[in-house]
């Protein structure tokens, strides 16, 4: 609800950067609605793009480790391997 | 000879034209995946800046719109760390002054702020810390900018140490602490707030400002006030400032202990906040002394025989500039550029340097900056994992035709 309730007020203040936001897409696959589930409910999925291509699979693992350890975001375990197999799947020069 | 006005416009054109903003960019040496995010966007009540992100809203200054010492306000760089950002209403807007320090706590209204403190005023850099993050080599993880994250402006607004006197500070206060109006997404993610020392806080030019170069600061900025912390990078230049905490102990969260956080040793800083200090690591404090050429991009089309007016600015924490150089040929010999108007020592100095290139070809530039302390910029990266201070000398090659 607080997420929800953010959102709104943050859809009434900036209205134009919210509507570009929507422009924004990442590479699909199979697990891209669980990254735009498990990432975009706090920041913008351009976070992703631009740190890519250079984070390897240990630096995308301890980033995502951050979001969800420090940061608290709503993933589980199951799905935040996942979304590290599919940031390194697209997001990473490896 | 190419003009600051042209240079602006084929920043602006890339709007429009696509490939001109990307080429500009690309050989700022970001990551790729960072060209690919960045456009020219407008955001309310700014001119079009470099999009790194959406949400938080993360924006920086083309460096073609450095054209004065001064950052007008819709071209300043806009920086949050939370999605949660609330239009502040001035008239409901308070800010509480306590602290378990504070041995009198009380509120203001943004009025009484304005009317019940001696106004100052500062011309001060605000530059985010991660500032040429983007250039790091290796790259480094975080919000990839460019040149463009700060910006210089004429702040006016109560000192800290006037509105702390007030609540009555007990002896033992270590640190100030400031809370502003934004909100994290989830109540679980840590809130954004951030401690000085308390002999910063004390230090007069420290300024709870309410306007910015003449007017109410822009809401992306942090209206009604934000905390102006002059010569120290701007993560602790809270925005929308909602709480003063006067405290005995050190602030202990995340954008303290393990955030804005630099590797002991490494940088020559004079400004030391032992109270948040390791054995590994140490909260960054100041501006590293740096410089920027903004007159010309690289790759700029420059004429053999006409003479071309290199401009730029040059800061640092507070030392003042000494001497801006400028070479011609690698780094191997530097000459003066010309020191343009002084507006304070914690201001950006903007700097001249006239020459007329005699061959065709690519004409590499450099400039670097000395401070008041003799301190110079570095020629290769001081690399540290958050890709803080980097003032590493900047090349600009113009193709000479």
């Amino acid at each position: 609800m607080r997420t929800l309730l953010s959102l709104a007020i943050l859809m009434l203040v900036l209205p134009l950067a919210v509507a570009d936001e929507s422009k924004l897409q990442l590479a699909k696959d199979p697990d891209t609605t669980v990254v735009l589930a498990g990432c975009s409910s706090c920041h913008s999925v351009d976070y992703i793009q631009m740190n890519a291509p250079f984070l390897k699979r240990p630096q995308w693992e301890a980033e995502v480790k951050k979001m969800t350890k420090v940061f608290g975001a709503p993933v589980s375990d199951e799905d935040a391997l996942k979304i590290v197999d599919y940031l390194v799947r697209h997001y990473s020069a490896e | 000879m190419t003009t600051r006005r042209m240079l602006l416009q084929s920043a602006l054109a890339g709007i429009t034209l696509g490939g001109g903003l990307t080429c500009q960019l690309a050989r700022a040496g970001l990551p790729q995946g960072a060209l690919d995010a960045a456009v020219l966007e407008r955001l309310p009540g700014k001119q079009p800046l470099i999009k790194r992100s959406y949400r938080p809203p993360n924006f920086e200054t083309p460096l073609a719109y450095f054209d004065g010492p001064i950052t007008p306000n819709d071209r300043f760089f806009v920086r949050w760390h939370l999605m949660g950002i609330t239009e502040v209403d001035a008239r409901s807007w308070r800010l509480r002054i306590g602290g378990d320090a504070a041995t009198k706590p009380y509120e203001l209204t943004l009025e009484q702020l304005k009317s019940e403190f001696e106004p100052v005023e500062v011309v001060a850099v605000c530059q985010c810390s991660g500032n040429r993050r983007g250039l790091s080599d290796p790259h480094v993880a975080g919000v990839q900018w460019g040149y463009g994250a700060m910006g210089n402006a004429r702040w006016k607004g109560a000192r800290l140490k006037d509105i702390l006197a007030r609540a009555g500070l007990s002896k033992d206060t270590i640190e100030i602490a400031i809370d502003g109006a934004d909100r994290p997404a989830l109540d679980v993610t840590p809130d954004f707030v951030k401690s000085i020392p308390a002999w910063k806080a004390l230090d007069e030019n420290t300024i709870i400002a309410y306007e910015m170069n003449g007017e109410a600061l822009p809401h992306l900025n942090g209206y009604p006030a934000r905390l102006v912390v002059p010569g120290w990078t701007a993560t602790y230049w809270m925005k929308q400032v909602v709480s003063i905490q006067a405290l005995t102990k050190p602030l202990a969260n995340f954008w303290m202990a393990t955030a804005y956080r630099i590797p002991k040793g490494k940088f020559a800083l004079v400004d030391r906040f032992t109270s948040q200090e390791n054995d590994t690591t140490t909260p960054i404090t100041e501006i590293v002394v740096n410089s920027v050429i903004t007159s010309h991009a690289d790759g700029a089309r420059v004429r053999r025989g006409a003479p071309i007016v290199l401009e730029g600015l040059a800061w640092d924490a507070g030392a003042g500039i000494r001497r801006v150089e400028v070479s011609r040929d690698g780094g191997r010999v530097w000459e003066a550029a010309e020191l343009g108007a002084d507006l304070g020592r914690f201001s950006f100095r903007p700097w001249q340097y006239t020459t007329t290139p005699s061959a065709t070809g690519v004409l590499a530039l450099m400039a670097r900056a000395t401070n008041g302390q003799g301190t110079t910029q570095v020629s290769e990266l001081i690399f540290n994992n958050p890709g803080y201070h980097n003032n590493v000398i900047q090349s600009v090659g113009l193709t000479v035709v």
